[in-house]
């Protein structure tokens, strides 16, 4: 299914990067998850890799301007997000799928879209085509019409992707997307990931180095909110040795800068 | 318009074209846009081959149809508020706010000569409902409402609206049924409802309005019940200071609008 093109959205854009970062400091609660993070993304898909507690979640809150940096500057789609800015523009090119999915369980899937796409300020003439055109990718056509309570973990999290790109966003920002769905759709998933990577930003945190390695043009690790390493998927693979822990190059790769980088810190 | 073709050519058209050049094909083509007579004979000279895949045409069609899924349903607004989440979130609160206020009004026409409880408890009585309206706690979706472009003080007006919708009619059902000034009854929960809203772009909603609540039931219900006396703020002459007190406050909100754009403001 297809879709007009505005002016708007192919003229050429005056900004180098699509998401910067200089010494992002951002609070969950008391904590100061993320502590000076420096970070340039452009078009293309991007993956964001790190263990538990590294600041990931509080990162992509951040950069979906949830939550207010608690220090250093950061720049959405050229303009500074910061306590005083205009919010309203940036948001209208922002999708988000936070990790944990809240939902109104009354709502059916395709009132769930709609309700999302009126809230992102889309013109009332565009938002039914471009539902179904976000539940079509989804692979959720036959589900439309069920209310969302009824919906399946795998599923739900395919509304919610379904939500993220109803309003086709230049950022798009995917925490752990692939949560409870089977190997077939996570392919299906991986190919949708290309697809939109080609004209937008995405940012997809994941547990899963084989997602990574297979869909993302670019890779981010960061541990303990501080950038550790970003590059191509091979470069990831060309750190890791035989004597590093994992079952994949990949995963020894990620071991191996791991490592490295906590001796590096002193922990 | 252009030149009416003679029908010679429009037969010639209808049977294939054949024998006519491209660009005699391409002006006929231009020229039928426009024109419902040549239309019209064009109609009276299809072929029979035409007419048979026009044929299979409306009849794939039709099948296509018949076996596809049903269209969306016409979206009847009344019955959109049971699907609300909000409608079923606010159920509870406004549920116990209209018994207190029963509770109230049997209380004081069982004694009349204690100070009115119902003045007296009617300015907190919105201060539930507007507290789980704009809560991260209340909201399932807030993450992702958070960052959409609607998240504001238009959204924030609109729940705070449903909340006064079924508050406001409760008290002032209650003050006709109790003889008490109307003014009286209202005005001060409006402006009670202000200053939670007004304080929220500081320091959140519902702190704020859980404050403003302790603090008057602590400041005045609690004094007046003992003392048995209607405070001076609640005398009939006050009605003009809580009327500028709600214009006060609804200035300090507007003038902080970009404050509510985080479901929680200052954080």
């Amino acid at each position: 299914m297809m879709r007009t093109v505005s002016a708007a959205e192919t003229a050429p854009t005056t900004h180098p990067w699509v998401v910067h970062t200089e010494g992002l400091r951002v609070r969950a609660g008391r904590h100061l998850a993320v502590d000076g993070l420096d970070l340039a993304l452009g078009t293309g898909v991007h993956g964001l890799l790190g263990p538990n507690g590294a600041g990931k979640t509080t990162l992509m809150r951040a950069l979906a301007t949830v939550v207010k940096p608690a220090g250093g500057r950061l720049t959405l789609l050229g303009e500074p997000v910061d306590g005083r800015s205009d919010l309203r523009r940036v948001r209208r090119g922002l999708g988000y799928l936070p990790q944990q999915f809240g939902f109104y369980p009354r709502f059916t899937v395709r009132e769930f879209i709609e309700y999302m796409a009126w809230l992102k300020e889309m013109p009332k003439t565009v938002v039914p085509g471009a539902v179904q055109r976000a539940i079509d990718r989804v692979g959720l056509t036959a589900k439309a019409n069920a209310r969302m309570k009824t919906l399946s973990g795998g599923m739900l999290r395919r509304a919610g992707i379904a939500q993220a790109i109803v309003n086709d966003p230049e950022v798009l920002l995917l925490d752990e997307p692939t949560v409870g769905l089977d190997p077939e759709q996570r392919l299906d998933f991986r190919e949708m990931l290309r697809d939109l990577g080609v004209d937008s930003c995405v940012l997809v945190s994941t547990h899963l180095v084989e997602d990574v390695v297979a869909a993302c043009t670019d890779v981010v690790m960061i541990n303990e909110g501080r950038l550790v390493y970003q590059g191509t998927p091979d470069d990831l693979i060309t750190q890791g040795g035989q004597g590093d822990a994992g079952d994949s190059p990949a995963e020894r790769g990620y071991s191996a800068l791991l490592r490295r980088h906590r001796a590096g810190t002193g922990r | 318009m252009t030149t009416h073709p003679n029908l010679a050519v429009i037969t010639r058209y209808a049977a294939g074209g054949s024998g006519l050049d491209d660009a005699t094909v391409w002006s006929v083509e231009v020229h039928l846009e426009g024109c419902p007579e040549c239309r019209a004979h064009l109609a009276g000279s299809t072929t029979d081959d035409t007419r048979a895949l026009l044929d299979r045409v409306a009849a794939g069609l039709d099948g296509g149809i018949a076996a596809g899924p049903l269209p969306v349903g016409r979206r009847q607004p009344w019955s959109a508020v049971h699907r609300r989440w909000l409608a079923w979130a606010l159920l509870p609160w406004l549920t116990m706010t209209v018994a207190v206020l029963g509770c109230a009004f049997l209380l004081e026409a069982l004694r009349p000569d204690q100070p009115s409880l119902l003045l007296l408890l009617a300015p907190v009585a919105p201060l539930p409902g507007v507290a789980v309206a704009w809560s991260r706690r209340a909201d399932p979706a807030w993450e992702l409402i958070a960052g959409t472009p609607a998240a504001g003080i238009t959204m924030l007006l609109r729940r705070t609206a449903a909340v006064l919708a079924v508050v406001i009619p409760a008290l002032a059902l209650a003050g006709a049924g109790s003889g008490v000034s109307l003014a009286l009854m209202l005005l001060p929960s409006l402006a009670f409802t202000a200053a939670s809203i007004a304080l929220g772009a500081v320091v959140g909603v519902r702190r704020a309005a859980a404050g403003v609540g302790v603090l008057w039931l602590l400041a005045v219900v609690l004094p007046s019940v003992v003392i048995e006396k209607l405070p001076v703020i609640l005398e009939p002459g006050s009605v003009p200071v809580w009327a500028l007190a709600i214009v006060a406050l609804a200035a300090f909100a507007a003038s902080r609008a970009d404050g509510y754009r985080r479901l929680s403001s200052h954080r």
